[in-house]
């Protein structure tokens, strides 16, 4: 089987350069038979593709550990489940699982496209075969995942016992996808530079597919930290590690292009701009997978340090310069059509947001980098952690979250005096009561009670917008409240999906603040002492050590410490954290495979989570070692993230729903501009 | 003001801001990124350096761990093949900090005049035990 793996990568690599030679060379122009032939290509690409990783499927469910990849990521007494994973749980495997899903989304293009934009397929085409060919050579020349061994072990190694975990089976294909997407847009907006058909044909061809791929990327970064979460036990979910960082820059980036396209759309503005955004965020997603398999930077992300790193900073380049050149040698052709009229506008709140974005990643990618300037620059390695990044970026993520409120309504053009009064009355009224009862209540915490402040503020512009919708809808129609609201919602599908998305983002930005307010301590308790942790809600809990069992499961053994929980003095059951130590069999002996993991206790409630980690026990005895900690908030984080999915499905299905937002209300101050402007000013 | 002219001035705030803010943060919080031996020779240099926020790299010395898992109290050597440190740290280190023969560790605290890392962190990295190089590798 690995044969015929390697046989179809080979067939994929030449496939691939042939269909990026001839589709960048324009040579299809003005021959159909050409022009299909470089679409099949990419069909035949997906097929090998296809092949290849149903070989390496084949060979991990065999258990044929000859493969050194299938023995170095399973072994025998691993879940069946987790050996389907596996494929993409290693350096190697990934690659290939990147190059299928690549071809898979190379040839969903060209089949989903509308007609409208035949003459940017070929060119598509020619983008996403070259990217494709590269990451099959790196498999092909530097990491093949159908490598043999000269002896063939009888058991695996097995899986790390962290990553057996079913987020964690989600998180990496999640990332993974969001990143591979990203290739779509890029290769669109390369193809409508080179064809020079640069009107609004190819935002219209990719505005789908930079929802799913920011989307996508979105449920990945998120289930990101609900694993750190609940598997790796410090009490957070974001360390600013540089591998969690290198996947935040993409989504910053396409966030703002999310925002930018529709100014573009409307006014025919920030055409060099967006095609700026998209060339970065495609480099940046290139960026993060050098990150995160080259080892350049320090991470706790362990994927092998290696010189496969190398082939992704070369293509980074090589895209980059590529890029680049290309839309400065179109940049006359991307005149604006308008200028700014004022900024009291929604292009001027937009273009705002855009330089947030961007400065907030930008950021993020200096301190992640840092180590390495610093020492290229000063001799001495400098790092900076999460205080610079909380530092840099929570007063500017809270300025963003001010706009998030202020961006949606603003009138386009110009906002007169009476605009403003109608749209933001009632949200910044409602703001300041919810200021004066955190205030009332003794929050103390500058940038917590802001968090809450603003939130209250775009919650408020968000139902202000329902709300009046609604009643438009119930004194036209005659409808009821529920049937008025489904309409509103999917008549204006895009509109209020992205008000859906922003509800998301301020959920986030009230559990984000909830992490000022965490308690946590750390104690060696034996059998019946317990120990007290007064809540930010001013619960008192009471932990009571019961004791600590040991046993064994399937592949591990696990030692389990049982606490018993009190509120305020009222019993709330026991909870239960292990640590657990995984093992293989050789010769009918039990060895360890891995570092001993842990398991948390997280009881999870709308006001706090209570997360108790068993550190050990001491001494072989039943006394156990323990760190309690309180998180208020945090269920909101995930909730958040439900309903950024939720929000983000509405605003991009399919059907006529997708009209522009603004379009529903066109009676509304400022909102029935004339599209095509001639760029008068006032 | 013509428009373009504020919103270039708004524009020109937030770039200066966000300028500003990633100055002073990594002024503020920025620390020395060291191996044993470069904080050997940069105490040597300049006594001051003692007590100084840093981080430091290293691999631990094999044997060297002692967990005294009453107090929650570790102490170990790093070492960088040249140069080594005692470490001490109370705290619960992760999961990946064990007796393994070459785990890497960055440790984030402080040099004592005693010679002592105070450690406030520990970040233990076991890089071989999840890639350990093949028996021997053949191409397919």
């Amino acid at each position: 089987m690995t044969l015929l793996g390697q046989f179809a990568l080979w067939a994929a690599f030449l496939l691939a350069l042939w269909c990026a030679v001839v589709g960048f060379s324009g040579r299809w122009r003005g021959r159909p038979d050409l022009t299909t032939a470089v679409t099949r290509a990419v069909y035949g690409i997906c097929a090998a593709l296809l092949v290849a990783a149903a070989s390496l499927w084949k060979g991990l469910l065999t258990h044929d550990f000859n493969i050194e990849y299938v023995w170095a990521y399973t072994s025998r007494n691993l879940p069946t489940y987790y050996v389907v994973s596996a494929f993409w749980a290693g350096q190697k495997g990934s690659l290939l699982f990147w190059a299928v899903v690549l071809s898979i989304f190379a040839s969903a293009a060209q089949l989903l496209s509308s007609r409208r934009h035949a003459a940017l397929l070929p060119y598509v085409a020619a983008v996403t075969s070259a990217v494709v060919a590269f990451f099959v050579s790196v498999m092909l020349f530097a990491a093949n995942p159908f490598a043999r061994m000269a002896v063939t072990p009888l058991d695996g190694r097995g899986l790390n016992p962290q990553l057996q975990n079913v987020g964690m089976t989600i998180h990496p294909p999640m990332l993974y996808l969001g990143y591979i997407s990203i290739t779509i847009p890029f290769a669109f907006a390369v193809a409508a530079l080179l064809s020079r058909k640069l009107d609004t044909g190819w935002i219209h061809a990719i505005r789908k597919w930079t929802l799913v791929s920011w989307l996508v990327l979105g449920v990945g970064i998120s289930l990101g930290m609900w694993w750190a979460f609940v598997e790796l036990g410090w009490g957070g979910y974001w360390a600013w590690d540089p591998v969690e960082n290198a996947s935040l820059l993409p989504w910053l980036t396409m966030t703002a292009f999310l925002h930018s396209v529709m100014i573009q759309e409307k006014r025919g503005m920030l055409k060099r701009w967006n095609l700026g955004l998209i060339v970065g965020t495609f480099m940046l997603s290139i960026f993060g997978t050098f990150i995160t398999r080259s080892g350049v930077i320090a991470s706790v992300h362990s994927f092998t340090q290696s010189n496969v790193g190398y082939f992704f900073l070369a293509f980074l380049v090589i895209a980059g310069v590529f890029g680049f050149t290309l839309l400065y040698t179109r940049w006359p052709l991307l005149k604006p059509e308008v200028h700014l009229e004022s900024v009291a506008s929604r292009e001027a709140a937009f273009l705002f947001n855009n330089l947030l974005f961007v400065g907030i990643a930008f950021s993020v990618l200096w301190g992640t980098l840092f180590p390495i300037l610093s020492e290229l620059v000063r001799g001495t390695k400098i790092t900076v952690g999460p205080p610079f990044f909380n530092r840099v970026n929570v007063p500017l993520g809270l300025l963003l979250l001010a706009l998030t409120g202020v961006g949606p309504l603003i009138a386009w053009r110009r906002a007169s005096p009476a605009n403003l009064r109608r749209q933001f009355t009632w949200p910044v009224g409602g703001a300041v009561l919810v200021l004066a009862a955190l205030l009332g209540s003794g929050m103390r915490d500058f940038y917590a009670i802001l968090s809450f402040t603003l939130a209250a503020f775009v919650a408020g512009t968000i139902i202000q917008e329902f709300f009046r919708g609604v009643r438009a809808r119930r004194r036209m129609h005659g409808e009821s409240v529920p049937i008025a609201l489904g309409r509103l919602i999917a008549r204006n599908r895009r509109r209020y999906g992205g008000y859906m998305v922003h509800v998301a983002i301020l959920i986030y930005a009230v559990g984000f603040a909830g992490m000022a307010f965490k308690r946590e301590r750390e104690a060696t308790l034996k059998p019946g002492q317990s120990i007290d942790i007064a809540s930010p809600f001013g619960y008192t809990y009471r932990f009571t050590h019961v004791g600590i069992s040991q046993y064994q499961v399937l592949n591990r053994i696990v030692s389990a410490a049982t606490v018993q929980v009190a509120r305020d003095g009222r019993p709330e059951g026991v909870m239960t954290s292990e640590k657990r130590q995984h093992f293989t069999v050789e010769n009918g002996e039990k060895v360890p495979s891995f570092e001993p993991s842990t398991e948390v206790a997280i009881r999870s409630g709308l006001r706090e989570d209570v997360y108790i980690v068993f550190a050990g026990p001491v001494n072989g005895t039943e006394e156990a070692v323990y760190r309690f900690t309180i998180n208020p908030l945090v269920w909101w984080i995930w909730f958040g993230g439900f309903v950024l999915v939720f929000g983000g499905i509405v605003t991009m299905w399919p059907g006529d729903g997708t009209g522009a937002p603004g379009r529903a209300r066109p009676a509304q101050a400022g909102y029935d501009v004339a599209l095509v402007n001639t760029g008068a000013e006032p | 003001m013509k428009a373009g002219t504020k919103f270039l001035a708004g524009a020109a705030l937030i770039v200066a801001s966000v300028g500003f803010l990633i100055a002073e943060g990594v002024k503020e919080t920025g620390v020395y990124f060291l191996t044993p031996t470069e904080l050997a020779s940069k105490t040597a240099a300049d006594p001051t350096f003692y007590n100084v926020g840093l981080k430091m790299g290293a691999k631990v010395v094999p044997g060297s761990i002692r967990r005294d898992r009453a107090t929650r109290e570790i102490d170990f050597r790093v070492s960088d093949g040249t140069q080594s440190y005692p470490v001490r740290f109370r705290g619960l280190v992760p999961d990946t900090f064990t007796d393994a023969s070459d785990i890497e560790v960055v440790v984030e605290g402080r040099l004592g005049r005693d010679g002592v890392f105070q450690a406030t962190d520990v970040l233990a990295k076991c890089g071989s035990r999840y890639e350990a190089v093949a028996p021997k590798t053949t191409k397919a």
